[in-house]
């Protein structure tokens, strides 16, 4: 097995020829590695969903294909299945140094035992058991068998992702709380549970969190997630592109530009659509914006939860006045439905290009007068260092992304290592850390913000001229489309498949919350319940985006 | 320490005056026209000097969220109104709902209402909330809050901006 499906460049230039060089070798590694655990493969060429790469296995080899593919250091980045009416499609996608490759196998309706991810990768466990819920096919070894998504809105042998599964369902008056759900139980002299949620205390989406504690210490963190499953997979099937981007816009409300980028991106590659260049330009202003507001949220939360109102005031205040900004310069607040599939919604103005080059030097000198402040202060120092710890190894493991990751030494991200326009033209530099601590997380976010501002001035120095939105060109019955883009929690990925006449037939999409929700319930052991706050905001995963 | 009392005594204060709306903007534009100068008025005598909500998610996107949050910032102070968010429905007066009611949180929705002392008022927020928005009603969705618990005012909006937040405060408060 020595097939590759890239082709070793001659005329390109040493630095590209390089990178492809280094991709054919990856990828042969990667086969090599399935070789010798004796694993059939045809990798499709060329690939259906590029720039990844599609290799084709049987079922039976599936959970032997994770277990090289962790052999040979890849990240597990995701798996989607296809109910596609005469068989099931199961996708598992695999990431290292930028390569994207995604196994691929088919599973009868009727014969939906699939050998498991989860042994060989942590990360597999909670999306296999969505897989579980909303598709019916069974992971064969999975170590944990419970139900996930599914509480107890439709009945436990119905898949509502199936094609026989009618979106509206059939719900009864009132759905049942979600009581039997079989928690870890501890027990021992002085050990103690205290539920939390799904309604929470606070302005905060729902979930709930089960602790086991002896005395103020963490003993054991479980979360149980699914709360906020308003069906965006099933919903999506059948909607137009522009109805999709609607739609991804609102997978998580703070996300809506890195959601909706993504389906638009993955959209335009089923299509075949390139989108003008200053469109590719404005759509990074929307990202990096995006980024600098949520940084900012974050950083005044953490101080927030640590009783440092100062902070929490100051960094509020920066945002709303970028949050202004961006109502007056590109009409909404949070940002919400300017990318379209074919490019942008909106244009910027010359007047709007000064706007916001005044608007990146003032936050620069504000932060600069913040940083001072903050550095000084100890009562900060005292909550957050040493704070939730999530050590290099098991960051590594999880696959952790965007600053959880980055502050447990992870250096993953996409716009410098699979770059996608306009990113391919900047340089993109990643803060990382490796106390992997609230602290760490405080600052890694404080430098990617530095760094945002930095990428926003570039940005607007190279806006290229000309059309901002592109003509939809029709995708073929079956035109499929993978996008990984660098939200501002980390790598978003998508995935999406058109049937007839425009329309969605499949839309998967896999938050950075995803990989780092389970992180949390390890940096938390060991610290005390008063100090989960902070730990929780300082990881920050969303839960719509979660659990879709 | 004093480059932090610097940096406070410099931001000053920028909390803004909230302009009353416009009769165009709301239905209930009759008490909505006394209600932003008599928010307070009406705060300290009806609800004894405090307005108490509770927000409750009940499976928004978190747009919304964010929005409510900035309520509370420098700019808008809602505080300054006697209006505060509380962690129990136990103590509130009113509760805020986001979302489109997710299956999963229905349950939940109706025993936080049940939970919340009369007398009680409902506002539905964000277009989920006020009619299901882009989710609707699914499998998984309810769709508006209405269809779930008795709703009092919506706001609508994608998400409805802090100002709309405050000035359809104003309009259900004008209503007393």
């Amino acid at each position: 097995m020595s097939e590759t499906s890239v082709e070793k460049p001659a005329g390109a230039c040493p630095e590209i020829r390089d990178l492809m060089i280094g991709r054919v070798d990856r990828l042969e590694g990667l086969y090599a590695g399935f070789d010798r655990a004796g694993i059939e493969i045809s990798p499709q060429a060329p690939s259906p969903l590029p720039p990844a790469e599609v290799i084709e296995i049987k079922s039976s080899d599936w959970g032997r294909a994770a277990a090289a593919g962790r052999e040979q250091n890849w990240r597990w980045a995701g798996v989607w299945a296809e109910d596609r009416g005469y068989d099931l499609m199961v996708n598992a996608c695999l990431e290292n140094h930028g390569i994207y490759a995604i196994l691929r196998t088919h599973l009868a309706c009727d014969h939906t035992q699939l050998p498991s991810h989860a042994p060989h990768y942590w990360a597999a466990d909670r999306p296999e058991r969505h897989i579980q819920d909303l598709l019916g096919i069974c992971f064969d070894g999975h170590p944990d068998p419970r139900r996930w998504t599914r509480h107890q809105a439709w009945d436990e042998g119905a898949y509502p992702l199936r094609k026989d599964f009618p979106a509206a369902g059939s719900p009864t008056d009132t759905s049942p709380p979600d009581r039997d759900y079989p928690f870890l139980k501890a027990q021992g002299a002085s050990v103690y549970e205290i539920p939390v949620g799904p309604v929470h205390a606070g302005i905060i989406e729902p979930g709930h969190f089960r602790f086991q504690a002896i005395g103020e210490t963490v003993l054991n963190l479980e979360e149980r997630l699914g709360y906020v499953h308003k069906g965006i997979e099933k919903i999506a099937e059948g909607r137009d592109p522009t109805g999709l981007a609607l739609l991804a816009g609102r997978v998580s409300g703070d996300s809506t530009v890195g959601h909706a980028w993504a389906a638009c991106m993955a959209m335009e590659r089923a299509a075949g659509l390139e989108i003008p260049a200053r469109a590719a330009h404005i759509r990074a202003l929307l990202a990096e914006r995006e980024r600098v507001i949520n940084h900012l949220w974050d950083l005044g939360a953490l101080c927030n939860d640590v009783g440092f109102a100062f902070g929490y005031y100051q960094f509020g205040r920066l945002r709303e006045q970028w949050l202004r900004e961006n109502q007056s310069h590109f009409g909404h607040r949070l940002l919400m439905d300017r990318i379209v599939p074919g490019g942008v919604s909106v244009d910027v103005t010359a007047s709007a290009v000064q706007g916001m080059r005044k608007s990146i030097a003032a936050l620069r000198s504000e932060l600069d007068e913040l940083l001072t402040i903050l550095d000084a202060n100890s009562s900060l120092e005292d909550r957050f260092l040493g704070t939730g710890i999530l050590p290099t190894e098991l960051a590594s493991a999880l696959g952790a992304l965007g600053f959880v990751g980055r502050a447990s030494g992870q250096t993953f991200d996409v716009r410098k290592d699979a770059p996608y326009a306009p990113y391919d033209r900047l340089r993109v530099r990643v803060p990382t850390e490796t106390q992997g601590d609230v602290s760490s997380r405080f600052w890694v976010r404080y430098k990617e913000l530095r760094i945002a501002l930095r990428l926003l001035g570039e940005l607007l120095d190279g806006l290229p001229d000309g059309e901002v939105v592109a003509s939809w060109l029709l995708p073929h019955e079956g035109a499929e489309g993978f996008a990984a883009v660098e939200g501002w929690r980390g790598e978003i990925l998508c995935f999406v498949r058109f049937g007839a006449h425009n329309v969605i037939r499949r839309y998967w999409t896999r938050d950075p919350s995803v990989v780092n929700w389970p992180a949390l319930e390890k940096l938390v052991l060991g610290n005390i319940v008063p100090d989960f706050p902070v730990c929780n905001k300082s990881v920050n995963g969303s839960y719509s985006g979660h659990d879709l | 320490m004093l480059r932090l009392y610097g940096k406070i005594f410099k931001t000053g204060v920028l909390t803004e005056i909230v302009h009353r709306p416009s009769r165009a903007t709301l239905a209930h534009d009759a008490s909505v026209e006394q209600a932003g100068e008599a928010l307070k008025e009406i705060v300290d005598c009806r609800f004894r000097g405090s307005l108490a909500i509770r927000q409750v998610d009940a499976g928004s996107c978190n747009g919304c969220e964010l929005e409510i949050h900035a309520l509370n910032n420098v700019y808008y102070d809602v505080e300054r109104y006697g209006v505060h968010f509380v962690a129990s429905p136990r103590h509130a007066d009113i509760l805020m709902v986001t979302g489109p009611v997710s299956r999963h949180m229905q349950a939940a929705l109706q025993r936080t209402y049940e939970a919340t002392p009369n007398p009680k008022w409902v506002i539905a927020v964000g277009d989920c909330g006020v009619c299901g928005g882009e989710f609707g009603l699914s499998y998984a969705s309810c769709g508006a809050v209405s269809n779930v618990i008795p709703v009092d005012l919506a706001i609508p909006g994608c998400p409805p901006t802090p100002l709309a937040l405050l000035q359809g405060l104003l309009s259900l408060c004008g209503r007393f």
